[in-house]
């Protein structure tokens, strides 16, 4: 837990002179001697191997989707490195067809997703974060409970078919707008706030809305940052729910349009992507592009969740 | 455990209620109503997340009955006829698909826990190990990545990696060797499953083996350096029995997950290598039961399935308990 904590203080600090002293320490932990020259060796080669074997992929795509066309076919698929930079597979996938459509249902399911699963996070962790109220131990063991098992495929399906949300965006947000994971860690977080704060705020007369909404939600803006954007990665790479619930293509959010288009290889036409079919680019460099922009959003949120991962997590894991 | 029992302290003044003014009680003695009303704030403000948790999760348990109908979607459960356990002589009559379904989810859950299972503890140890922070926390930053990109992302990327027009084979070609057929091709299928499992997840699941690597006592390792003990012996003797608990509660956790091997994963790759070899329990379920309407037979495969899975969980941890582990969960 302190790993990231530490480290990036030290970090910030920078000096040559506080680095000394807890750089030493690994070696002591680690005991009679630092790791020997073969041991080194070996753990740096795979380490980097295991680094390069991520990164690489992510490079290709990039790198073929905007690589010119003829560079693309000559080379049959992928390209490592673009010799002049195109954007017109982007141009095309962005011109209203398909694609332009199932990134707007993705980003409305995302942020609506998002919205309504804090919302309920967060006053249901509230709840059981008051202990000692009326069937508090009841409901946190439903909670908890919840973790267990899962439904399963069919009843789940019956579910969702019973409350008409068949073939409706909601299908893809409902369902799993509220994690019981999530709830425990927000539910720990609350119950760690000094009680002093929250009983002075009552002696001068603040109700339960206003302990939560002027005490409770200021003090934990971390964690609800870390669990909108896991929540909000989860939505935006929903795949099962859109391929149980929803059989109109037109409602199709982004993963769905990745799957026909990319990994089962359908040819995209232009009417597929809404223009005149006088010259489409490769195929491959159609399909990169559609993946980068699917990779993007993570891409860019990833440094903020990576920041405060660790800490969230753990506070579920020990205190759930 | 009912309501009521566990009001230990009522909390004082959790609402704005009349009772607010009195002095909080120390006792149950109040009614439940009375502690219901006073706390009817609280309780709107789980009204909405529990909804869902009891629709989604425990309303939808219900659903389970139609294992026991020949259902029929039309009908609805209430019309649709019961036909006792009938739909369950699937599991015994040797079906083939089933029987099929059941061969290779094993396969694959067994090809996870012995190569997927241990990877994150190995990669943790090395992690761990790295003297600078730096390096360590590029080199995490990196690895964990995957773990964030959805399965149809990361089917699409070892397709364009492996696949026949891929990065390997371009490679391969353009030096005059032979291309090798990984994508669709059932003979290796299982091999590349298992490293995408690895590809995606390995990183991230090192989070918590680094967390306890953290928190082993230090003075441990160097008592056992006075005593002599070399790096590999400190490894044996200290490292592993720190990380021991949090192994056993990842396993058990894997263990009652043994039937779930992956349905996105599987789902989006059975085109390309057929059924034979890429159906498991829940693509089964999802392919006979939603897509080609056999609901009651699918229905009592899934229940089965969550039934034994449980039994697992609960069976592991008891044994973990037996051992003086601490298991996932007491009581």
């Amino acid at each position: 837990m302190s790993t990231t904590t530490t480290s990036a203080t030290r970090e910030g600090s920078g000096k040559s002179t506080r680095r000394i002293a807890p750089r030493r320490r690994p070696r002591v932990i680690d005991g009679v001697a630092t790791p020997g020259p073969v041991e080194s060796t070996l753990k740096g080669i795979i380490l980097t191997l295991a680094c390069a074997v991520v990164i690489l992929p992510f490079v290709g795509v990039f790198s073929t989707s905007l690589a010119s066309p003829e560079q693309v076919i000559k080379a049959g698929g992928f390209v490592l490195f673009p010799t002049s930079i195109d954007f017109t597979a982007y141009k095309m996938i962005f011109s209203g067809g398909v694609v332009t459509r199932a990134l707007g249902v993705t980003a409305f399911v995302t942020i609506i997703g998002t919205t309504l699963s804090l919302a309920l996070t967060a006053t249901l962790g509230w709840a059981l974060s008051r202990r000692g109220s009326f069937a508090n131990r009841p409901l946190l063991l439903l909670v908890l409970i919840s973790l267990l098992f899962g439904p399963g495929i069919i009843p789940s399906y019956l579910v969702v078919e019973r409350l008409g949300l068949l073939d409706t965006l909601w299908a893809l947000i409902i369902p799993t707008s509220v994690s019981a994971f999530n709830v425990v860690v927000v539910r720990a977080f609350f119950v760690q706030l000094p009680q002093e704060i929250l009983d002075s705020a009552k002696v001068d007369g603040a109700g339960e809305l206003q302990l939560f909404l002027r005490i409770a939600l200021p003090l934990s803006k971390p964690v609800f940052a870390v669990i909108g954007l896991f929540y909000g990665v989860g939505y935006w790479n929903a795949f099962f729910n859109a391929l149980l619930y929803l059989s109109d293509a037109s409602k199709w959010p982004l993963q769905m349009v990745l799957r026909t288009y990319v990994v089962q290889d359908t040819q995209l036409g232009g009417q597929d992507l809404g223009i005149d079919t006088a010259s489409l680019p490769p195929q491959t460099s159609l399909q990169m592009a559609i993946l980068v922009v699917s990779i993007v959003p993570v891409l860019v949120v990833y440094p903020f969740l990576q920041r405060h991962f660790a800490k969230g997590m753990l506070t579920g894991a020990v205190k759930g | 455990m009912t309501a009521g029992v566990d009001e230990r302290t009522g909390s004082p003044g959790t609402s704005a209620a009349p009772e607010a003014e009195h002095p909080p009680p120390t006792r149950p003695t109040v009614p439940w109503w009375k502690r219901m009303w006073r706390d009817r704030t609280v309780l709107l403000f789980a009204l909405p997340g529990m909804a869902v948790i009891i629709v989604f999760q425990y309303l939808a348990l219900g659903g389970n009955v139609i294992a026991f109908q020949d259902f029929q979607p039309y009908l609805g459960i209430s019309k649709s006829l019961w036909v006792g356990f009938e739909n369950f002589q699937i599991l015994f009559n040797g079906d083939p698909e089933f029987l099929g379904a059941l061969r290779n989810t094993l396969i694959i859950t067994a090809l996870q826990t012995v190569f997927v299972f241990p990877a994150p503890i190995i990669l943790a140890l090395m992690l761990h190990s790295l003297v600078s922070n730096k390096v360590r926390q590029l080199v995490q930053s990196v690895l964990y990545l995957p773990h964030f990109l959805s399965w149809v992302i990361v089917v699409a990327l070892f397709q364009q990696v492996l696949g026949g027009a891929g990065l390997l084979n371009n490679f391969l070609r353009a030096n005059g060797w032979e291309p090798i057929d990984i994508i669709g091709n059932a003979d290796v299928f299982y091999a590349l499953i298992t490293s995408q499992v690895i590809w995606k997840d390995t990183g991230w699941a090192t989070i918590l083996f680094l967390a306890v690597l953290a928190g082993i006592d230090k003075s441990l390792y160097e008592a056992a350096a006075v005593d002599g003990a070399s790096r590999w012996r400190q490894t044996w003797h200290v490292t592993l029995p720190g990380m021991r608990p949090i192994i056993i509660m990842l396993f058990i956790l894997k263990l009652g997950d043994s039937l779930s091997v992956g349905f996105e994963q599987l789902i989006l790759q059975q085109d390309a290598v057929g059924i034979g070899v890429a159906q498991v329990l829940d693509t089964y379920v999802y392919n006979n039961g939603v897509v080609g309407g056999y609901w009651g037979v699918s229905a009592a495969v899934g229940l089965v399935k969550g039934l034994v899975g449980l039994v697992l969980v609960l069976m592991a941890n008891k044994i973990a308990h037996m051992f003086g582990e601490e298991g996932v969960y007491k009581a």
